[in-house]
């Protein structure tokens, strides 16, 4: 994976000492609250529910144990023994002092790693594929392109006010496992007629209150104009990009206002003046990059055996792992969502228990996913039976990935300032409902995403099941939406009607699940049942 | 009752108007009736509190109970967290903010 | 009119006074123009030889169309002087100066110590822009 350079660690070294200095400021009064949240923004600090929060980035996905193993001292030594991965594949601590914050973010700078623009109206971590460079099925490992991003947009001094916050994922696989369409700008890498590879551009997707999946505007964008193609898409936004009302002003809705072709026409005369800028790293600029994404080294000639006598073992490797690129080799995903849990918290224990089995297992590699999980991405199998046996000693062999107990779920009313309801013990009902392994078993694929409010950080709109917290006069309210999808397929869900309290959506749930159940043709997830059968055979059963 | 609530400037921690200073505990505010601007303005200036609002609340034999959810999950601690409510020892305390 | 506080010009201050991009592109005697955020700089590129002084005025500072403006004249050529006015803060300074900005003129006077230490901060930067400085990619790959 990436290493830092002398100049890239002297950018995190120097954001530490700016923060360090807005904090005295701040302290010191200087500056106000009004003039220091921005700021603190931007540095990914958040005034939540209880305390401060902070979100660290974890660039594309991409960790090694000894960062992993800070993150676990970390919320031991700062936090309160935990943290909550998210769906943006970046971790947050929940009671953070503000004063303790240009510490913490030293301890992160001594492992690479940094809280830059995790918030804030600015371009924010770069996401991506989280079995990159394990996975079969991808053309070729995204985060190269993913990193060079990463440089370009870390204190773009043009993009740093921007209307409104601004998220990019890359992929390289048809399989979308990053909701790549429902981004500000998704990336494809794709390889055209030629033979050559490229980037095919997303844009104007999200989620939110006006959820829409990005139109493509450039089928292919070379390797040596990728940075001066996003520079040119990001200041036609910045320029364009309403400022009258916050609740407009993502792209989505300036490529929505003047249409898609109008939008890529200004973006390709943009493009097209910036090409005679000299602003684009030279080719041997992300070849550099590419050479700390080699593979580890995999063995050959490994047999593809797994002894998966233990029923157990067997059920979570048929759940939990997928194939690997190279024979011998497996990724596997711990879940972060036990029955009854909290979907994405780990304990500081559980981390660091992370980072030691990824070191002796997984050449030092983790990943997290937008799901909230973990992924160690190259486990020899003929060790897959001892990381098991370790991950569920410690509680952390939960076998339901993408299962309706693989719950997707903002932190709500709990810890969220914004939000309008609880989403935690609605995620926690539902998985203990359906927390029979042979219930999970029977319905299969089914995912399922809780918000606890309108800015969709659960991801409502994109479950096969969606439920959205509101507030009905002071009373927590949730609405059921159906036939959400951020895959390949990526389509947005349905309100069924009106909304129930805790236990009622929890039933709603399950009748919605026995409608499919008692509807589905061979094969079919309880997506492809939706499609087929539509929304009137669910809404009867809920409400009829 | 009209009651003030905001966060500790160094710590984040929500804090309550107790007519004197600022607690932890929303059982020691303060009704501050017509009075709530004016003490956030200056405590605010102070740096005592910062992100300070004024809210419904009720005092009842249980203690002061804000109006909205919002604000009694503030007042004690994440529901599905027991352990780390300021009432760690009392987890049926979680059934007071519902 | 708001003094300059911080500039980086060896030649003369401007002192005409700015008027709007409407009127300028109205009227041939300006040499300054204030641009506001809702403007296109785009419209003073075929006058840019007659004018010695943009000013962009940030009501907020967090309202950063006046750093696109800037590129884009500098991106053009102009030379003169490109005045950062209105809600200038400390914690961007460098970045407007990245930007092209090279007169600063806070609504408020800023504390020079930390002013001079906010310019100072970056010792390299990622990106190439109008600034002329070589970004990390260029003293990675030396031609």
């Amino acid at each position: 994976m990436y290493k830092y350079d002398q100049y890239d660690q002297q950018m995190v070294d120097t954001r530490v000492a700016e923060f360090r200095d807005q904090v005295k400021r701040r302290l010191a009064g200087d500056l106000t609250e009004d003039q220091f949240r921005p700021l603190r923004l931007q540095n990914g600090l958040y005034l939540q529910l209880h305390a401060y929060m902070l979100r660290v980035a974890v660039p594309y996905g991409t960790l090694n144990s000894t960062q992993m193993t800070m993150l676990g001292d970390i919320a031991d030594k700062y936090d309160r023994g935990y943290g909550h991965f998210t769906t943006r594949q970046n971790i947050q601590y929940n009671w953070i002092k503000l004063e303790d914050t240009p510490d913490i973010l030293a301890d992160l700078a001594s492992v690479e790693m940094h809280a830059i623009q995790t918030s804030g109206n600015c371009i924010r971590n770069i996401s991506s594929d989280q079995y990159a460079g394990a996975a079969a099925d991808e053309l070729i490992d995204p985060r190269p392109y993913a990193e060079l991003l990463r440089q370009w947009s870390s204190f773009h001094p043009e993009f740093l006010t921007l209307p409104r916050k601004f998220k990019i994922a890359v992929i390289a696989s048809e399989t979308d496992r990053a909701a790549m369409k429902l981004h500000d700008i998704g990336i494809r890498m794709v390889r055209n007629d030629a033979g050559e590879i490229g980037a095919r551009f997303y844009v104007g997707g999200g989620m939110g209150r006006t959820p829409m999946i990005a139109p493509v505007i450039r089928e292919f964008v070379p390797l040596d104009q990728l940075i001066t193609y996003s520079e040119a898409c990001l200041r036609v936004y910045n320029r364009y990009g309403r400022r009258d009302n916050k609740y407009k002003a993502r792209i989505k809705i300036l490529v929505h206002e003047l249409g898609k072709e109008e939008y890529t026409r200004q973006v390709e005369e943009e493009f097209a003046h910036l090409m005679s800028q000299g602003i684009e790293p030279p080719l041997a600029e992300l070849e550099r990059i590419k050479q700390y994404f080699v593979d580890p080294a995999l063995e050959t000639g490994l047999s593809d055996d797994l002894d998966l006598t233990d029923p157990d073992f067997r059920l979570w490797v048929e759940r939990n792992c997928q194939e690997h690129k190279q024979a011998g080799y497996i990724i596997a995903t711990v879940s972060l969502k036990p029955v009854g849990g909290i979907p994405g918290d780990a304990s500081a224990d559980q981390i660091r228990l992370m980072a030691q089995l990824a070191k002796d297992y997984s050449f030092d590699e983790l990943r997290v996913t937008h799901a909230q999980n973990i992924v160690f991405p190259h486990v020899k199998k003929a060790d897959l039976y001892t990381l098991w046996q370790k991950l569920d000693e410690a509680g952390l062999s939960t076998a339901n990935l993408d299962t309706v107990g693989d719950i997707i779920a903002c932190p709500g009313l709990d810890y969220c300032s914004l939000a309008n309801a609880r989403s935690i013990p609605v995620a926690q009902k539902i998985s203990e409902r359906f927390g029979s392994a042979e219930k999970q078993a029977e319905i299969g694929e089914l995912k399922l995403k809780i918000s606890g409010c309108i800015n969709a950080c659960g991801h409502h709109h994109a479950g096969h099941i969606g439920i959205l917290g509101v507030d009905r006069k002071g009373v927590e309210n949730y609405q059921l939406l159906l036939g959400g999808s951020e895959g390949a397929d990526t389509s947005l869900g349905k309100i069924t009607g009106p909304g129930f309290d805790e236990d009622g959506i929890v039933d709603a749930v399950e009748k919605a699940t026995q409608v499919y159940l008692s509807n589905r043709e061979d094969g079919e997830r309880f997506l492809d049942t939706y499609r087929r059968i539509g929304m009137d055979p669910f809404k009867e059963a809920i409400y009829g | 009752m009209k009651i003030l609530t905001g966060n500790d400037l160094k710590t984040g921690a929500v804090i309550w108007w107790t007519g004197v200073g600022w607690s932890l505990d929303v059982n020691e505010s303060a009704d501050v009736g017509e009075h709530g601007a004016a003490i956030i303005a200056r405590e605010e200036g102070a740096q005592n509190v910062f992100a300070a609002y004024i809210i419904d609340g009720q005092k009842d034999a249980d203690g002061v109970r804000p109006a909205h959810i919002k604000d009694r999950i503030r007042a004690l601690g994440p529901t599905v967290r027991p352990d780390l409510t300021l009432k760690p020892s009392e987890p049926e305390a979680v059934n007071w903010v519902i | 009119m708001v003094d300059v506080q911080f500039r980086f010009r060896d030649d003369e201050a401007v002192n005409d006074p700015a008027v709007t991009v409407d009127a300028f592109t109205e009227q041939s005697n300006a040499s300054a123009v204030r641009i506001e955020p809702g403007d296109d700089a785009r419209d003073l590129l075929p006058h840019l030889d007659r004018i010695a002084l943009v000013e962009v005025n940030f009501p907020a500072w967090t309202d950063g169309r006046g750093y696109s403006s800037a590129r884009i004249l500098r991106e053009a050529g102009f030379t003169g002087e490109i005045r950062a006015v209105g809600d200038v803060v400390i914690d961007m300074l460098s970045h407007l100066k990245r930007c092209g900005f090279d007169a600063f003129a806070p609504d408020k006077p800023l504390n020079p110590t930390d002013a001079r230490n906010a310019f100072d901060r970056w010792d390299n930067v990622y990106q190439a822009t109008a600034d002329g400085r070589q970004p990390i990619w260029a003293l990675r790959h030396p031609a």
